[in-house]
């Protein structure tokens, strides 16, 4: 079932997501496809994260469809002006992949390239405009395509904030995407069910599918990363001490069983996860079996 | 103000590197403030290369290097100094630099880097930064620049990078968005946030090339004289025999 028909269906849709390497060796995506495909409903294909440079995100999408793995494709405004934008988009299509998740993208200064020119000709609300003028059958300018696609459109918003401009501000954000034509959103990682029980609430009436975002914990000191350095990820205390009290063997174990938790609380108030796993793709399953998906 | 500071001395060298003689130039506007090319900075310069061994042979520090005219009459005395020179090193920002360049028959290095302020023409005091976008959006915004307070010039709203507050590049830096969002609330507006902008027309943010030649771009561009009439149009079927 396409990612698609899973959320319109109304089952609790599952994606997962990993990203291509730096270089051109393939092997690991090829082994990520064969572990995830008719486990998890789609999978995201990460675009230069966090500003890192690595192999195409476009061509690993594509190497996905041909593994019998169903792609979501993350595009970032970061290193695209909207004709390459436009032109990758429509090369995705030919490429037989159907989702993309339009992102706006990290500043450059934060990855391994920090002297290169950050774009952002569009932006994550005004590439929905261009994704959605596409469906359509046209470009930006107007013109006419020759061929058009049938994109399904996602966007990304934050659950946790800290400031009320913050909050205030992804909400907006949330219904300009939702009017430019996203048709399902996937969150940051969240780790307190009542944060999301509340922020479900406040977007329920905008009758959008959400995808919670889940980052299984690796351990205290990535969890207490997370809370420094990571915009919209807030793990709360008593979990950072749960993974610190496990034993060093069991640690991994107690860390997916703790996802999957958070998975099961949180499935009522929701139409799907995404899961993820940095470095763990192969244990989504797992994490899946134990949420009991 | 325009925010200038001096290169390393290694590059300057690097630059000088096949030359016996220097004239050093400083500036007693921007570059004096910037502590980049006033006369200390000057002063301190020839120091430093005559210590590398060059030939210093003269200084001057003029008020304005960014008026060419001032910078020709700051030099008349200066006249042999500079013929001796085998190339001139000017300390001021890229203004300067260029008028300089522009003003003397030598070859000319820049000793600073100008540092970008997110636009700077007529401001001094304030933090308010324009870039001359062409398609002003202050109306949706609170009247805080969404180009030049938010890092990536995003229109649409905030990125989700902001934390506590602060931009994604640093924690030294307001994020632009929530600025606006603070300001619309204050001024009970922040209905606009749901404004839908259209990306930004970037052939409105370069100078319009039809205006570069005139006294409106430049004070030095004299205006010029009217175009002579066009001449007739030619009869439609000399334009089908060139077809054919
Ligand atoms: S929106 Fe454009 S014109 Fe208005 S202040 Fe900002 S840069 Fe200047
Ligand atoms: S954090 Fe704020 S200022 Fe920085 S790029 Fe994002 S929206 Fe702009």
């Amino acid at each position: 079932m396409s990612l698609q028909s899973a959320i319109e269906s109304g089952k609790f849709a599952i994606s997962c997501e990993f990203g291509p390497l730096k270089g051109t060796e393939t092997h690991e995506i090829k082994e990520n496809i064969e572990v995830l495909k008719g486990k998890v409903d789609a999978a995201n294909v990460t675009d230069q994260q966090s500003s890192v440079m690595r192999l195409s995100g476009l061509v690993t999408a594509a190497l996905c469809v041909q593994g019998g793995l169903e792609p979501i494709f993350q595009m970032t405004c970061r290193d695209r002006n909207r004709i390459a934008l436009q032109s990758d988009l429509l090369g995705a299509w030919v490429m037989g992949i159907k989702n993309v998740l339009a992102l706006t993208g990290d500043l450059p200064a934060l990855g391994d390239h920090p002297q290169a020119k950050g774009v952002f000709d569009l932006d994550s609300v005004t590439l929905l405009s261009a994704i959605t003028r596409l469906n359509e059958g046209f470009d930006m300018s107007g013109n006419a395509l020759t061929g058009k696609p049938s994109f399904f459109a996602g966007a990304v918003v934050k659950v946790e904030s800290n400031t009320e401009a913050s909050e205030e501000l992804q909400i907006a954000k949330m219904q300009k995407k939702i009017a430019a034509g996203a048709k399902f959103f996937q969150t940051q990682a969240v780790y307190d069910p009542v944060s999301f029980e509340k922020f479900m609430k406040r977007v329920e009436k905008f009758n959008v599918p959400v995808m919670v975002g889940i980052i299984p914990l690796k351990n205290a000191g990535f969890a207490k990363f997370m809370n420094a350095n990571v915009a919209g990820i807030r793990v709360p205390d008593d979990q950072i001490q749960k993974i610190a009290a496990a034993a060093k063997e069991d640690r991994e174990k107690v860390g997916l069983e703790m996802a999957a938790v958070l998975i099961k609380k949180m499935k009522p108030m929701c139409q799907g996860v995404h899961i993820m796993a940095i470095g763990w793709e192969k244990k989504v399953p797992q994490i899946m079996a134990m949420a009991g998906l | 103000m325009i925010l200038s500071e001096q290169k390393p001395l290694e590059e300057i060298q690097a630059y000088l590197e096949k030359d016996k003689s220097v004239f050093i130039l400083g500036c007693n506007g921007c570059a004096q403030s910037s502590g980049s090319g006033g006369p200390k900075q000057v002063a301190e310069m020839k120091d430093k290369l005559t210590a590398a061994g060059k030939i210093v042979t003269g200084t001057k520090v003029i008020d304005f290097l960014c008026s060419k005219a001032l910078v020709k009459s700051g030099l008349r005395g200066r006249v042999d100094q500079v013929a001796a020179a085998d190339s001139v090193l000017v300390l001021t920002c890229g203004i300067g630099i260029q008028a300089v360049a522009a003003s003397i028959n030598k070859i000319v290095y820049p000793g600073c880097n100008t540092v970008n302020m997110g636009g700077t023409r007529g401001e001094w005091e304030g933090s308010e930064r324009c870039n001359e976008c062409g398609q002003c959006l202050l109306f949706h915004t609170g009247g805080v620049c969404p180009i030049t307070a938010c890092t990536k010039s995003l229109v649409s709203g905030a990125c989700g990078g902001a934390n506590k507050g602060k931009c994604e590049i640093s924690k030294d830096r307001d994020c632009g968005w929530e600025l606006i969002y603070n300001r619309l609330k204050a001024k009970g507006q922040l209905n606009r946030l749901a404004d839908m902008i259209k990306p930004l027309d970037h052939k409105k943010i370069m100078p319009r090339p039809e205006m570069m030649s005139t006294p409106l771009y430049a004070l030095e561009n004299i205006a010029k004289p009217p175009a002579p009439p066009a001449p007739p149009a030619k009869p439609a079927n000399t334009v089908k025999e060139v077809k054919a």
